[in-house]
């Protein structure tokens, strides 16, 4: 992802790779195709013990990242989980320990319990997402009211929650008349019913999530401080998704690059003809250009900069655009051994097709750019 | 030759304190940068042309003065010496005024350039600190009528005689040689060996008799391109740059400092924070009066077309930084600004097809009186983005090749005398 990284970042990713290496093999990866989950749960744990939880939580509340740059260092595991098509909830879990952190749990027994779970990997999250009020980002119908005694009551529906099936832990922002707020439950309460998805990833699972009238405690509630942390949970969640999406794009042209070395067709390489070396300059052109908005986003975040969320938002429009083309035309040069089950460019194809709707589509983060483009003009 | 005069000895000071002496200076001594002034995008008159070269020629005499010309040609040569950082610096400082950055390209880079990688010592010190003073503007006798891209086809030849070079032919292409001083021309010095080895690069005076500067009107009426006719020009053999018949050697350093400065990142030219072709010019903050005045504010199709050409300028203003870092940092080859450059044009194709649809019928037809022509004229000029300075055919070839490591194209001219290799009937 990152230029110059820093010697422990070049460990920290390094180690995430040979660990995907030795358990995400693409032969595990079809075995898990059947499995309910699509992880095995001890990967998770140690997967938390090589530094995949602690990234975006400060040392206060148990976490810390390698380089002073959280999300930094995470898109390094990230990449690596979309370059192997690894499975596992990497993203709503770090979206739920980042909101965590952001809190002073140490206020709250419950919150605090379920931080330090999640930072151990003895526990994962799902995340249920609201937009805000006349954003259009595909978020869930979740609205949130007044309780007893300080409570909220929530009610609505996610109609896709990636992990949600089995996710410990839930993290529902929610609509209230106050803003959004940042409710964390546990999965099992009483009022939340979960139905597990059929999706396009063969790996990564997705549940429908209802809630009818949960009551949530006033001790797990995050009102945080308005609509920021909404566009920095946002912003990380799109940064962890696009910097996967970069991984997987990387394994795909690699794999395609190899390929067109290799076939012959009418006594020359596939890599000799003009036609195919074009659409490979442009792939790679794609491919470094998502590499160049994706770090981009995730260093304006990473710095607090105004532009982090317009950043975001363009990484994810971007990405979201070029990165199906590009993997989709791997296919095309690969011809049909492209599109069976047998070869492993469908687990990338998968990973990448995921991507596209998954926190807003990019036709939404387009509009969205464009709505910050217009408040921008209108004020100058 | 000191470049520097204030401040502590030139090379040696440090970015913090000369960001603050370029700041001070530059807010007591330049003007706002002007409007929508650099391109082929539109047409101007000669005389705003004339009255821009002139502007340009005393802004660089005034940061010569200052001690900030040349930021990182060398001190002997009238440059500060100074590191691609204090580069950045200047360039984060004087971001918003007019710095004559416009005007920067081809005199800074490539030409001076390759003057300072090749050129003699008498050559360097002839014409290095003259192009830092502004009194000198080169241009690129590259391209000529047979053959676009095939640079090294050239056919202008030049032929010794005694102590000097006898030139004739004719090149295309050259922005502005109606008023620069100086050309940095590729010339044939020999027909009877292969195409690459037979050429030389010359310092070509272009004001003199012998070279007729044809100005050629482009079709939203530009007239910044010229054509030169050069006949039985004669050039002394200490204008020569690189050795005889090795010029296929300067030009692809040449072409390579063309590349960066196309895609940004060179270090000899003055690039004004969040502008220039792969900056955000382009945005979809430039594009939202249109949509204000089309009443289309509220269109999900307008809105998704500026949120695409912001995406794409925004994604532009992040690649060419990194395309530079990751080849100062050997990541990639120098052959990887071919990457900036690609997107740069397919980048620029884009954002004035969607100019010119959300312009509606105002970019068909507008009140002359009214201002400059709407997106329709641009819209007309699109496919220059991806023309000029290398086309994007050209530049894939160099990403697979060169980047990939794909198969070379076939060439049927490699091995061949040159005077042997088949020519179209109009080359001659």
């Amino acid at each position: 992802m990152h230029l110059g990284l820093t010697p422990d970042q070049e460990f920290f990713q390094e180690t995430t790779r040979k660990f995907l290496d030795a358990r995400c093999s693409p032969a595990e990866l079809r075995a898990l195709a059947a499995d309910p989950t699509g992880y095995r749960p001890d990967w998770w744990h140690q997967g938390a013990e090589l530094g995949w939880t602690t990234p975006l939580v400060p040392e206060a509340g148990g976490g810390g990242s390698i380089s002073g740059a959280g999300l930094a260092d995470l898109s390094l595991a990230a990449f690596e989980f979309g370059r192997h098509a690894a499975p596992g909830p990497l993203i709503p879990t770090n979206v739920a320990a980042y909101t965590l952190g952001q809190s002073a749990p140490a206020e709250s027994a419950p919150l605090a319990a379920w931080l330090e779970r999640l930072l151990s990997g003895t526990a994962t999250a799902a995340w249920l997402r609201a937009d805000a009020p006349g954003m259009e980002l595909g978020g869930a119908e979740l609205s949130a009211r007044t309780g007893l005694g300080g409570s909220v009551i929530i009610s609505g529906r996610a109609s896709v929650v990636e992990g949600g099936a089995d996710a410990e832990v839930l993290l529902v922002t929610a609509r209230s008349e106050q803003g959004r707020i940042h409710a964390v439950v546990d999965a099992s309460t009483t009022g939340i019913r979960r139905r597990r998805l059929e999706g396009v990833d063969l790996t990564r699972r997705w549940a429908r999530v209802e809630l009818n009238d949960l009551t949530v405690p006033a001790e797990q509630i995050l009102w945080a401080d308005g609509p920021d942390l909404a566009e920095r949970q946002l912003s990380v969640a799109l940064c962890l998704q696009q910097a996967e999406s970069v991984g997987a794009l990387q394994a795909a042209f690699d794999m395609t690059l190899e390929w067109t070395a290799n076939r012959y067709s009418f006594g020359r390489p596939l890599s000799s003809y003009q036609e195919i070396k074009h659409r490979m300059a442009d792939m790679r052109m794609w491919l470094e250009a998502s590499y160049a908005i994706t770090v981009a986003a995730i260093d304006a975040f990473d710095a607090g900069q105004p532009d982090a969320s317009e950043l975001a938002s363009a990484a994810k429009a971007y990405v979201g655009q070029f990165g199906p083309e590009l993997v989709q035309d791997c296919v095309q040069i690969h011809g049909g051994i492209g599109v069976t089950f047998d070869h492993d460019l469908h687990l990338f194809l998968r990973r990448v097709t995921a991507g596209v709707p998954a926190y807003g589509s990019p036709a939404q983060h387009r509009r969205r750019l464009a709505g910050m483009v217009a408040q921008r003009v209108a004020a100058s | 030759m000191s470049g520097g005069l204030a401040g502590a000895p030139p090379g040696t000071e440090d970015v913090e304190s000369f960001r603050r002496r370029a700041r001070a200076w530059i807010r007591a001594n330049l003007d706002p940068a002007p409007p929508g002034e650099a391109g082929i995008g539109r047409a101007r008159s000669d005389e705003r042309e004339l009255a821009r070269v002139a502007r340009s020629r005393e802004i660089q005499r005034a940061l010569f003065d200052a001690g900030l010309a040349g930021i990182c040609f060398p001190v002997e040569y009238g440059g500060q010496g100074l590191s691609l950082e204090h580069l950045s610096a200047f360039n984060q400082e004087v971001a918003g005024y007019d710095c004559a950055a416009d005007l920067q390209i081809p005199t800074f880079t490539p030409c001076a350039a390759v003057i300072l990688e090749f050129g003699t010592e008498e050559q360097k010190r002839a014409h290095l600190p003259a192009i830092l003073r502004g009194e000198e503007m080169w241009m690129q006798f590259l391209s000529e009528p047979s053959g676009g891209s095939d640079v090294a086809g050239a056919l202008t030849t030049a032929v010794r005689d005694g102590d000097e070079w006898v030139m004739n032919g004719s090149k295309i292409w050259t922005t502005g040689a109606w008023w620069a001083d100086w050309g940095l021309c590729l010339a044939r010095t020999n027909w009877d060996v292969p195409k690459h080895r037979g050429l030389t690069v010359f310092i070509l005076r272009i004001h003199q008799p012998g070279v007729e500067v044809h100005r050629i009107e482009m079709l939203n009426g530009n007239r910044e391109f010229c054509q030169e006719f050069i006949t039985d020009v004669r050039i002394p053999d200490s204008d020569r740059v690189g050795d005889v018949d090795q010029g296929w050697t300067v030009g692809t350093r040449w072409m390579f400092h063309e590349r960066t400065a196309m895609g940004g990142g060179s270090p000899y030219v003055v690039r004004p924070a969040g502008s220039g072709s792969a900056g955000l010019v382009g945005s979809g903050d430039s594009l939202w009066p249109l949509v204000v005045a089309e009443g289309r504010s509220q269109d999900p199709t307008a809105l998704d077309l500026v949120g695409e050409a912001h995406t794409l300028a925004l994604v532009g203003s992040a690649l060419t930084p990194r395309i530079g870092a990751s080849m100062r940092s050997g990541a990639l080859n120098d052959q990887a600004s071919a990457i900036a450059r690609l997107y740069s044009g397919t980048r620029s194709v884009r954002y004035a097809t969607i100019a010119y649809e959300l312009a509606g019928q105002s970019g068909l037809a507008w009140d002359p009186e009214a201002g400059d022509p709407g997106p329709g004229v641009g819209y007309l000029m699109r496919q220059a983005a991806c023309i000029g300075g290398g086309t994007t055919e050209m530049a894939r070839n160099v990403i697979s090749e060169r980047v990939l490591g794909m198969p070379r194209e076939v060439s049927h001219d490699r091995d061949t005398p040159f005077r042997d290799v088949p020519r179209g009937p109009a080359a001659g």
